[in-house]
């Protein structure tokens, strides 16, 4: 297979960290002569960062207290 | 000792366990929150969701084996009960995702920004809104994964545990999921102006 193409197939394990050490290895040997699979790769960990970030919404402020209502009262 | 005793000493040692877990679950409520915003489509859903889920949580705190991961079990109620919630809304029938490549969103920026993306940081051409509406097109099966292990943080094992569904569905959903994810942010990227 080609490189690249295989390149691409681990990317999605490879950022989920869950690749064999010598799976990762090969992948970062490639990165680190390719540059078109190294864009590849920022492009989809920064995806991945920026969806985190974009879905990521603080708690509203009242719903703690809410949650802590629904504890059983001590007797 | 009387048994008054023995049955006092049990319920106080009882209510200092209950209290110790309703802490430790009201500690994981902004993470929880998080998950559940990423699961539905509204603020005030995602809050219903909670809420339910601690409520149920509250109620049934003895089933939780004390030592074992309470955030994975607060979110296996929590899913459970998006599940139910979605049925009875009977949510759009899932639809399989066309399988285009991976390089589909990526081009399409590229495509738009007239050169290669090697010098910017080509996501940020993305609102946050674009990403929301985008999260809340993925079919909620795959969602629920997708959102567990990318916005969570969770394994894949975790996340196996959580959905009670095999490792293997959750690494096929998972690439499914993002696929979809990807197609639905390149629709919103090429309709910006």
């Amino acid at each position: 297979m080609d490189p690249c193409d295989h390149c691409e197939e681990v990317m999605q394990p490879y950022l989920d960290r869950s690749l064999s050490v010598d799976e990762r290895v090969s992948v970062e040997t490639h990165l680190a002569s390719c540059p078109w699979c190294t864009n590849r790769f920022r492009f989809e960990q920064e995806l991945r960062g920026y969806v985190r970030v974009a879905c990521s919404e603080e708690m509203p402020p009242g719903l703690k207290a809410k949650l802590t209502a629904l504890r059983t009262p001590l007797l | 000792m009387s048994e008054t005793d023995t049955e006092g000493r049990r319920i106080a040692k009882e209510a200092r366990e209950r209290v110790r877990f309703e802490e430790e679950a009201l500690g994981l409520s902004d993470q929880v929150f998080r998950v559940a915003r990423g699961l539905v489509n509204s603020r005030e859903e995602a809050e219903d969701l909670v809420q339910q889920t601690y409520e149920r949580a509250f109620r049934s705190w003895r089933s939780f084996t004390p030592g074992t991961n309470l955030r994975a079990w607060l979110l296996r109620i929590l899913t459970n009960l998006n599940i139910d919630r979605a049925r009875r809304m009977q949510r759009r029938p899932m639809t399989q995702p066309m399988e285009e490549g991976d390089y589909f969103l990526y081009n399409k920026l590229e495509e738009s920004a007239g050169r290669p993306l090697e010098e910017e940081r080509v996501v940020e051409r993305l609102s946050q809104d674009d990403v929301v509406g985008a999260l809340s097109a993925v079919p909620h099966d795959f969602r629920d994964v997708l959102v567990l292990v990318d916005i969570g943080d969770f394994s894949y094992q975790d996340a196996a545990q959580i959905l009670d569904i095999p490792i293997g569905t959750v690494m096929s959903r998972l690439h499914r999921a993002r696929r979809v994810l990807k197609q639905e942010l390149a629709e919103r990227a090429v309709e910006a102006p």
